[in-house]
Parts: C-alpha cells; sequence; structure tokens
C-alpha cells in the first residue's frame, strides 16, 4: 500500500475522479497511476496472455505495465496521464476492448 | 511537407533539453521543445515547480538546483509543447507527435533529442509482481506527488540512485528493511584504477559516502554481495528470497524497489536512423554522437544521458553545447563565436564526467545477472516470454535479436521491446558464445510510441468522410 503525506492539508486534495467505481479524490497534480496506487489498488491491469495481476513498476512511460481503460480508452499509460476532474478509469483486464 | 517551422526542435524537457533551449532561443534562433511530461524538469528535477519549499528541501540540494534552470526555461522565447508524445522522427527532420491538441508533423532545421535514460531492465524470477517496482518509480512518486510506501520497504539492486532512493526515504520516515547491495565484490578491485581521476571530482563520491553514513547511523541493514535474487508471492510480492556467501537468505516485504542502473532512452534515435554503437562500459547501446553532440545524420543532435549517461549536470552542459553547435550549422553564429562560447561549457563537463569511469568500473553488472540464467523468469513482460524461450529460439540457430523477436513474439508488445532488449541481446550472445554488440538490437519502426488510428488519420482530414 502507498500513502500521501499532506498532514492538515487535505483540502489540497480538490479533483474528484473514479476508479473502478470508486470515487476518490486526489492532487491536480497526480496522475492517474499515483491515484490508483494511493487508493490502494492492488493491480491495475491483468495480462492479455496468462491473467497475472499487474502493477505500475517504472513510473516514467517506458514500461506500459500500467496500461488502464481511461475515460473509455483503452491502453493509456496510467502514469503519463494527468488526472482531470470527472474522469473515470478502470482496470485493464487482458488487451482491452479494441472499440 | 518541406517548410520547416523551426529552427531547433527539441525533444525532452530534463537538464540537457532545457539548457538547450534557453540557451539556442537566447540567441536568436526560432525554438520549439516537446515533452511528454506536464510540466518542465525531466525525471530528474519531476514536478520542481509544484513542489512546496518543505518538499523540495527533503528531496536534497540537487534536487533544488533544477528550479533556477526550470525558471530560465519559462523566461525564454521557446515555444514549449508539454503532454507531446513524440512517435516518429525521419532523416528529413520531420517530427510527428501526438498532444491534448491532436496530431501533427512539424518540419524542423535541426533537431536536439534530449530523451534522457531509463533504469535498466534486468529481469529475475518474479520481478512482473505487483509489489515489485523500480527504484526510479519509488522516486517519482515521492518526488512529484508526496506518496510514500505506508510498510517497509526493501531496496535491491546496484548503483547510485539506490542509495539516493534510501537516503530519501529515510529523511521522509519510511521504514528500510533492508538495502541489497548486489553490487559484486570483485568490482571494487575493478574500479580501484579509476579512483586517482575520480577524486579530481570528488563531490559526487562524498555524497554518496555521506548518504552510506546516513543509512549506516540510522541503523538500516545493508546487506553486500546480495546474489539470485527472487520475488515470491501470490498475485504480489510477499517473500524475498536471495544468495549471500553461499547461504540462502528470506526477507518477507510488500515492497521491493529495484536499481540496476541506467541507460539512454535510444528509441527516437533508432528510428529516426541514426548509427548505434555499444559501450561496454556503460554496458549499452548509445547512439554515435561527436564532441558536439551530432549524430551520423546532419542536422539531427544528441544530448544528454540519451546520448552518454553522465548525471544531470553533464546533461545540462552538453545541451548548450549541441544548442551552440545547431546555432553555428543554421549560421546564427560563426566558428569562432561558436568556439568561444562552447569552451566553458566543454570544460565543465569534461571535469564533471572525471567520475564516470569510476563508477561505471564500481558498479558494473556482471554478464550471467544481465543474461538471465534461471529458465522460467519472464524476460518481456509484455508478451509474457521466458529466458528458456528465448534460449530455445537461440539454440535452434537464431543468432540476433530480431530473429529471436520474430520467433518467440518477445518485444512485440505495448513496449515494444523497451523492457525486453538490453536482456535479450544478453541471453542471445552468452547463448551463442558471442559478443553483446553482434547480437545487435531490435529494429526500431514508426510509431514508437501508441498512436491510434484515429489519431492517425487526423492528420488527413480532407479525406475523411
Amino acid at each position: 500500500m502507498f500513502s500521501r503525506k499532506l498532514g492538515n492539508q487535505k483540502n489540497l486534495l480538490s479533483i474528484s475522479i473514479s476508479i473502478n467505481g470508486k470515487e476518490v479524490k486526489v492532487l491536480p497534480n497526480d496522475t492517474v497511476a499515483s491515484s490508483a496506487l494511493c487508493m490502494g489498488l492492488s493491480h491495475t491491469r491483468t495480462t492479455a496472455i496468462s491473467g497475472a495481476p499487474r502493477a505500475p513498476f517504472c513510473l516514467m512511460g517506458v514500461c506500459y505495465e500500467c496500461l488502464m481503460t481511461i475515460d473509455g480508452v483503452p491502453n493509456q499509460r496510467a502514469c503519463m496521464t494527468t488526472v482531470k476532474e470527472g474522469m473515470c478509469i478502470e482496470s485493464q483486464q487482458g488487451a482491452g476492448e479494441l472499440l | 511537407m518541406s517548410h520547416a517551422q523551426y529552427d531547433i526542435a527539441i525533444i525532452g524537457g530534463g537538464p540537457a533539453g532545457l539548457s538547450a533551449a534557453v540557451q539556442a532561443s537566447k540567441l536568436g534562433a526560432d525554438v520549439v521543445l516537446l515533452d511528454e511530461q506536464a510540466s518542465p524538469g525531466g525525471q530528474i528535477y519531476r514536478s520542481i515547480e509544484q513542489q512546496s519549499q518543505q518538499h523540495s528541501e527533503l528531496l536534497g540540494p540537487d534536487y533544488q538546483y533544477g528550479k533556477l534552470l526550470v525558471q530560465h526555461f519559462r523566461q525564454s522565447a521557446t515555444q514549449y509543447l508539454p503532454e507531446s508524445r513524440v512517435w516518429s522522427i525521419n532523416d528529413k527532420r520531420e517530427i510527428g507527435f501526438t498532444n491534448p491538441h491532436g496530431t501533427h508533423v512539424i518540419a524542423t532545421k535541426n533537431i536536439i533529442i534530449a530523451s534522457g535514460a531509463m533504469e535498466r531492465p534486468v529481469p529475475f524470477v518474479g520481478w512482473t509482481l505487483p509489489g515489485v517496482m523500480n527504484a526510479g518509480a519509488g522516486q517519482v512518486l515521492f518526488k512529484a506527488h508526496n506518496v510514500l510506501p505506508s510498510e517497509d520497504v526493501v531496496l535491491a539492486g546496484s548503483g547510485p540512485l539506490l542509495l539516493l532512493l534510501a537516503w530519501q526515504y529515510l529523511r521522509a520516515g519510511v521504514k528500510i528493511q533492508a538495502l541489497l547491495d548486489m553490487t559484486p565484490m570483485s568490482n571494487h578491485f575493478r574500479a580501484i584504477k579509476h579512483l586517482p581521476r575520480a577524486l579530481l571530482t570528488h563531490r559526487y563520491l562524498r555524497k554518496g559516502l555521506s548518504y552510506e553514513w546516513a543509512l549506516k547511523r540510522a541503523g538500516i541493514k545493508t546487506v553486500r554481495n546480495v546474489s539470485e535474487l527472487r520475488a515470491v508471492g501470490d498475485r504480489k510480492l510477499e517473500t524475498l528470497e536471495f544468495i549471500v556467501k553461499g547461504q540462502k537468505r528470506q526477507l518477507n516485504t510488500q515492497h521491493l524497489l529495484v536499481h540496476f542502473g541506467v541507460i539512454p532512452v535510444n528509441q527516437l534515435s533508432q528510428v529516426a536512423g541514426c548509427q548505434h554503437h555499444w559501450n561496454d562500459s556503460q554496458q549499452c547501446w548509445r547512439p554515435d554522437a561527436d564532441k558536439w553532440g551530432q549524430s551520423s545524420l546532419p542536422g539531427i543532435y544528441i544530448s544528454g544521458d540519451g546520448a552518454d549517461i553522465a548525471g544531470g549536470k553533464s546533461a545540462e552542459y552538453a545541451g548548450n553545447i549541441a544548442a551552440i553547435h545547431s546555432l553555428c550549422s543554421l549560421g546564427i553564429l560563426d566558428q569562432s563565436q561558436r568556439d568561444n562560447l562552447a569552451q566553458p561549457y566543454q570544460k565543465t563537463l569534461h571535469d564533471d564526467r572525471r567520475v564516470r569511469p569510476f563508477l561505471e568500473a564500481y558498479f558494473r553488472l556482471p554478464s550471467t545477472m544481465l543474461a538471465v540464467n534461471d529458465e522460467q523468469t519472464i524476460v518481456c513482460r509484455c508478451e509474457e516470454v521466458t529466458a528458456g524461450q528465448i534460449r530455445q529460439a537461440v539454440q535452434s540457430g537464431h543468432t540476433d535479436n530480431n530473429q529471436v523477436k520474430c520467433l518467440t513474439r518477445c518485444g512485440m508488445g505495448p513496449c515494444q521491446g523497451r523492457q525486453c532488449s538490453p536482456a535479450v541481446g544478453h541471453i542471445v550472445a552468452f547463448t551463442s558464445g558471442k559478443d553483446v554488440e553482434q547480437s545487435g538490437f531490435y529494429r526500431a519502426r514508426p510509431p514508437v510510441n501508441t498512436l491510434s488510428l484515429q489519431e492517425l488519420a487526423s492528420l488527413y482530414p480532407e479525406e475523411q468522410e
């Protein structure tokens, strides 16, 4: 699990997003990956081959392990996507739906 | 497309790219800078504009230094295009990229590729389990988002970043269960001959030692000469197994942060068609670049860690040097102006680099580790191809990386070989008894970054219904 050190500045969590149907409050400069890790998501996708669970690994856009479905679009790198108010994020199962 | 819209396009917003942009725009060039991140700083000075003073101080003075560089960049006349992922460069210096405003192709007179470095992927048993993460990833979470592991952590691998993260975690109050140093003891002898030269740039060595002392004072357990690291668990990390002095040891943890040095991110120089060579001291493929950062292709420069792993300061000097040479090639500076302007940067770059041969020898990874001796280990994280399958392909006569890729699908997933290519090269070389440079590297083809058909089609609106 990961947690955020904010002390008494909880008011900074000004953005609302939804991850796997759950509403979470995050910081404006959060990425989808940092938000998912903070909410305690143990894995963010399953693999297309064996269905094994995977979680963010590099957090700098080079491993493509954190692929998630963001606002209906599959295969988005969660670590390279900055959150936006109302964003709807889902863990990706396998290769993700094409259309 | 033939009309050049810019004098210089810079790709990457780390120290090399930012300093090149500041230098080139100051001297009157028309400059555009494209970067994948939402704000300037690269990995080293990531999210520096958003951080409170208190948080920056926790990360240390080297991080805070980046503030000034980013300020200068913001004050410059550079056109800045954040959140832009470049998916193609060609030898006509056309750049294809996608950002929140759409998909674009621009033509430029010169390109400076400043795409920086990534952590060297070294596959080991269980490295795909949730709970295992790169040390750099741990640092990104902390730097950019103030996010830290809630439970205790184990750090493992070899390289300066591992020590830096341990020091930063210690200051931030993260409980470090152990630091597993996988640097082979035999490296100490290998490195000693480079020590006198490294002492001329002793600030790096002093810094490393001060981190070590701080960890020691805090009672952090450092286990040296660790080998055969394995991450074990059911659907997530639960236990680490490893060998020390011939003995099998075990630690229970939910968080493992690994680091095995850094290598250039060179998809862009590869897709452009630049020549590359194997650098044995840095154990990686690097684009050919002369002392000005000029690649084998006219008008394409490569600068910073993307050309030569030498750290943030050196990258800054190299960015300035490439920009100055580029301005001369564009006729904005004459040769004597170029030489006068570049001289101080060349001197500081030379001085800053003096520590490198020592660090490279000290943190050199053994070829047995790079060539993944456990058959069951997944090498290609995307297509789940194991070391055993790759070895089998080599034994059946496929002795270069691209043949192995064709046969096994290793490297055909979304990361396009970024995570498996180095290991495949070592496995092919080790199994076939060749040198790594003979096994080659995966050919890069555009798009080298994700690009949807819709994004591609949007380049031709008149042909859409």
